[in-house]
C-alpha cells in the first residue's frame, strides 16, 4: 500500500517536472525579434516581442512569489492584495453558501418525508435546476439593485439545487426499518428527524453540500469579473484588462488551490458523519 | 484669464509673457492656477470686485500705486465683505450635503479627469470624498447608475442620451454634467492588413466596437459609409469590451476596431496591429466620454454637485494642458487606475507614437480634454442614433439634447472658476469634410443616401 502511494506520487512529480520543462522549453524558443527599425520606434514599442508572448514558467513563478509575499497591502479600492481578494470571494461564497443551506436542507427534509410535496415541488426544481447561475446576474441587478447582493444571490441560486436534491434523496433513503423501529418505540416526529433521519442521511446531505460548494468556487469568478469592484474574479478582469497573461495564470493557479482546500474541509466532514451498518 | 491677475499689483505687466502654457502671466501665476483652488477663487472675487469698482484699468492702476495695494485692500475691505465673498465663492454657496461619493469608471484614457482628480486632489480640495470604482463593463455601469450604487459615473457620451430615451434599459434621465474628452480613439487594424489601407477593400470584415450606444460606433459606421461601405451589411460590427479587442485582433477573431486608448497604441506595442486612422481625423473635436449623474441628483444635492463639477472641470481643464501629461501619466498609470504600461500612456496622451507600420507620428492633440458640453453634439448623436435605426420616428432633437446635455448649467459654472466656456450651446461641425448644422438635424439626416430612417 505504500509502495503505491509511493509510486503515484513520483509518477505525479514526473508529469508536473515534464509539464514544465515543455512549456519553458515551449515559451523560450517563441521570443523572436521584430524587423529592425529606426531607434526611436523600437523604443515607443518597447520590446513587443517580450510582452505579447505566453509567459514562461519562471515569471509565473516569480510573479506568484511577488504576490504571495505582501498579499494584504491595500492601495485603494481598485488595488488590493490577492489575500484581500481571495478573502472577499470567500466570503461571498460562504455567505450565499451558508443562506442556500439553511432554505436547502430544511426544504430537503420536507420532500424526502413527504412524497406528496416531492411531487408538488419537483416540476419547479427540474426547472429551475438547468439555468446557468450566471443568467440570473441582470435580473438579480435589476430587483436587488446592488452588485454585491447580486453575486452573493448568484452563488446561493447555484449552491441550493445539488443540497436540495441531496438532502431529499438522503432522507427519502433512510432505511424503513429504522423508521419502523422508531415508530414502534414511539419516539416523537421531531425527535424521529433529528436522531434517526439526519444521522442516517448526512454523509450524502455533506455530499450535496460539498458539490454546492465546488460550483459556487466556479461561479464566484466569473460573477466577480462581470461585476468588477473586489474579489478573485475582479483580480482576474482587472490583470485582462492589462493584457497581463503572467497574473491571470497566477490567479488561476491560486483559484485552483483555494477550491482544493474548500474540497479537502468538505472531504473531512464527510469523514465525520458517515458511518458503518 | 486676466481675471487671475492680482489688480492690486500696479507693477503686473499687461503683455503675456512665457509660463509653461502661455495663458499666464509668470510660472508662479500659473501654479497659482493649478494647484491653489482657493487662492484663485479668492483673486477672483477680489479681482471681480476691485474691477466693479474702478472699470478703467488706468484708474484702478494710478489708485493702487498712489495709496498702496494694502491700504487699498483694507479700504475695499472696509465697505465689502471680501472674505465673506471668497468663502461663499470657494463654497460654491453653502455647505456640501453628500461628502462621500461613489464614482465609477472604465480603465480607458477617457477617463483622466474623473481619476486623475483623485490622486492629485481635485476632489479632497472640493471638500468631497470620492472613491472610484473600476467597473468591467458599460452595460454594468449602466445598471450602477440606475441602482443609484454610483453617485455619478465615466460615461459614453451617447449612453445618456440612449438611456433617457429608454433605449437598451428602461427609461432613467441622465443628466450630462460635463464632457470629458474629445478625440482620442482611432481604427486599429491587424497587421495582416497593413496593404488594405483603402477602407473601400474593406468589405467582409469584422470590426470590434465598444457599446452599441457608443462615439465609436457611430463614428465607425459614419467612416464607413463614407467610404461607400453598408456598416450593416458589408461588415460585422461586434461589441467587445477593449481588452478583448486586442486579444481578438490577436487571434485573428476580429480585423480592426474603432476603440479607445490606450488599446490602440496597446494593440501596436503588443505588436499585433497598426493605427489606420486617428478618429480626430474623422471628427476633430468629437466627444467621446462624458461625466453623467441620474436625473434628480443635482437638485438634490446642489452644492455637491457644484463641487463636483469644479472638480472635474478643473480637472479637465488642467489635463487639457500638454505641460501636466506626464505627470497626469504618473498619477493614473498604477493598477489602482489604469492599470496600464506608462510607455503606452506617454505615446497616447503626448501624440508621438508608432504606429505600428515603422513610422513615428507626431499628433499633439491626438488626445484633447474639454469640458463644455455641446448640445449640438448631443443633435449629432441624435442624428446617427436615428440614422442607423436605433430611435424610430419624430425626434424633438433639441428638446432631447437641451434635456441631458447641460450646457447652460456648465457655463454658468466654468465661469464661476474663472474659465472659458462658449457663448453659445450649438454650433456647426464639421465631420469628414461635411458640415453638419444643428439647427437643421432632419436635412442633414435626409442628406445621407445610406441610411435606415
Amino acid at each position: 500500500m505504500r509502495s503505491l502511494a509511493f509510486r503515484s506520487g513520483l509518477l505525479s512529480l514526473v508529469i508536473l517536472t515534464a509539464f514544465l520543462l515543455v512549456w519553458h522549453i515551449a515559451t523560450e524558443a517563441d521570443h523572436k525579434t521584430s524587423a529592425r527599425v529606426t531607434d526611436e520606434y523600437a523604443t515607443l514599442m518597447g520590446g513587443s516581442a517580450q510582452t505579447s508572448d505566453i509567459p514562461g514558467p519562471m515569471a509565473v513563478g516569480r510573479t506568484l512569489l511577488s504576490k504571495l509575499s505582501s498579499p494584504f497591502y491595500d492601495n485603494g479600492p481598485n488595488d488590493k492584495g490577492i489575500g484581500i481578494q481571495l478573502a472577499y470571494s470567500l466570503a461571498r461564497v460562504i455567505s450565499g453558501f451558508v443562506l442556500a443551506a439553511i432554505v436547502a436542507i430544511p426544504l430537503g427534509f420536507v420532500i424526502g418525508m413527504s412524497p406528496v410535496m416531492q411531487g408538488a415541488l419537483n416540476p419547479f426544481v427540474q426547472v429551475m435546476k438547468p439555468i446557468s447561475p450566471l443568467a440570473w446576474m441582470p435580473l438579480a441587478l435589476y430587483t436587488l439593485k446592488d452588485s454585491s447582493l447580486s453575486a452573493i444571490f448568484v452563488i446561493f441560486i447555484c449552491s441550493i439545487w445539488p443540497m436540495l436534491l441531496n438532502t431529499a434523496h438522503g432522507v427519502a433513503s433512510v432505511k424503513k426499518e429504522w423508521l419502523n423501529v422508531a415508530r414502534t418505540l414511539e419516539v416523537k416526529p421531531l425527535r424521529t428527524a433529528w436522531g434517526v433521519i439526519l444521522p442516517a442521511a448526512a454523509p450524502t446531505i455533506v455530499t450535496g453540500m460539498r458539490i454546492s460548494m465546488g460550483i459556487a468556487w466556479l461561479v464566484i469568478v466569473a460573477a466577480e469579473m462581470l461585476i468588477g469592484g473586489t474579489g478573485i474574479g475582479y483580480f482576474v478582469w482587472n490583470e485582462w484588462n492589462n493584457l497581463s497573461i503572467v497574473n491571470v495564470i497566477v490567479a488561476i493557479f491560486l483559484i485552483g488551490v483555494v477550491g482544493l482546500c474548500l474540497d479537502i474541509v468538505f472531504g473531512a466532514l464527510l469523514k465525520l458523519v458517515s458511518y458503518t451498518e | 484669464m486676466s481675471a487671475f491677475k492680482n489688480p492690486f499689483d500696479p507693477n503686473l505687466r499687461l503683455h503675456r509673457r512665457g509660463c509653461a502654457c502661455g495663458r499666464h502671466h509668470s510660472q508662479a501665476e500659473h501654479d497659482a492656477e493649478v494647484r491653489g483652488e482657493e487662492a484663485v477663487i479668492g483673486r477672483l472675487v477680489e479681482a471681480t470686485v476691485v474691477r466693479a469698482m474702478f472699470p478703467k484699468d488706468e484708474t484702478r492702476r494710478n489708485f493702487i500705486r498712489a495709496v498702496g495695494a494694502g491700504t487699498a485692500l483694507a479700504a475695499i475691505s472696509h465697505f465689502f465683505p471680501l472674505s465673506a465673498a471668497k468663502a461663499l465663492a470657494a463654497e460654491g454657496g453653502g455647505p456640501i450635503e453628500k461628502k462621500d461619493l461613489k464614482i465609477g469608471f472604465i480603465p480607458i484614457t477617457c477617463a483622466t479627469p474623473i481619476i486623475m482628480a483623485e490622486p492629485m486632489g481635485f476632489y479632497a480640495k472640493q471638500g468631497l470624498n470620492v472613491t472610484l470604482v473600476k467597473t468591467a463593463g458599460w452595460a454594468v455601469v449602466r445598471d450602477k447608475v440606475i441602482n443609484k450604487e454610483y453617485d455619478a459615473s465615466h460615461m459614453l457620451s451617447p449612453m445618456p442620451i440612449a438611456m433617457s430615451l429608454g433605449l437598451g434599459s428602461r427609461p432613467v434621465a441622465i443628466d450630462v454634467a460635463a464632457i470629458e474628452n474629445i478625440n482620442g480613439q482611432a481604427i486599429t487594424l491587424h497587421l495582416k492588413h497593413k496593404d488594405k489601407l483603402s477602407p473601400s477593400s474593406w468589405k467582409g470584415m469584422k470590426f470590434g466596437i465598444p457599446f452599441d450606444y457608443s462615439i465609436h460606433n457611430l463614428l465607425l459606421r459614419y467612416f464607413l459609409a463614407e467610404h461607400g461601405l453598408d456598416p450593416d451589411k458589408d461588415v460585422e460590427l461586434r461589441v467587445l469590451p477593449p481588452p478583448d479587442m486586442v486579444a481578438n485582433l490577436r487571434a485573428g477573431n476580429i480585423d480592426g476596431f474603432l476603440g479607445p486608448e490606450p488599446f490602440n497604441q496597446r494593440a501596436v506595442f503588443e505588436g499585433v496591429g497598426f493605427i489606420h486612422t486617428l478618429s480626430k481625423e474623422i471628427w476633430d473635436g468629437h466627444p467621446c466620454c462624458a461625466f453623467g449623474v441620474a436625473e434628480g441628483f443635482a437638485k438634490t444635492y446642489p452644492n455637491t454637485f457644484g463641487a463636483l463639477f469644479r472638480a472635474i472641470a478643473l480637472a479637465t481643464h488642467y489635463a487639457s494642458n500638454k505641460a501636466n501629461r506626464s505627470t497626469i501619466i504618473q498619477a493614473i498609470a498604477p493598477a489602482n487606475y489604469l492599470n496600464q504600461p506608462v510607455p503606452v500612456l506617454e505615446q497616447v496622451m503626448s501624440g508621438r507614437f508608432a504606429d505600428g507600420l515603422g513610422n513615428v507620428k507626431n499628433v499633439p492633440d491626438r488626445v484633447d480634454f474639454d469640458p463644455f458640453p455641446w448640445q449640438s453634439m448631443a443633435v449629432w448623436i441624435l442624428t446617427q442614433l436615428k440614422r442607423w435605426g436605433y430611435v424610430k420616428g419624430d425626434l424633438d432633437y433639441r428638446q432631447i439634447a437641451e434635456n441631458v446635455f447641460l450646457a447652460t448649467d456648465a457655463r454658468k459654472r466654468m465661469m464661476e472658476l474663472g474659465l472659458n466656456p462658449p457663448k453659445e450651446n450649438y454650433r456647426k461641425h464639421t465631420i469628414m469634410g461635411k458640415e453638419f448644422d444643428p439647427a437643421k438635424p432632419e436635412e442633414y439626416l435626409r442628406s445621407f443616401t445610406l441610411r435606415r430612417a
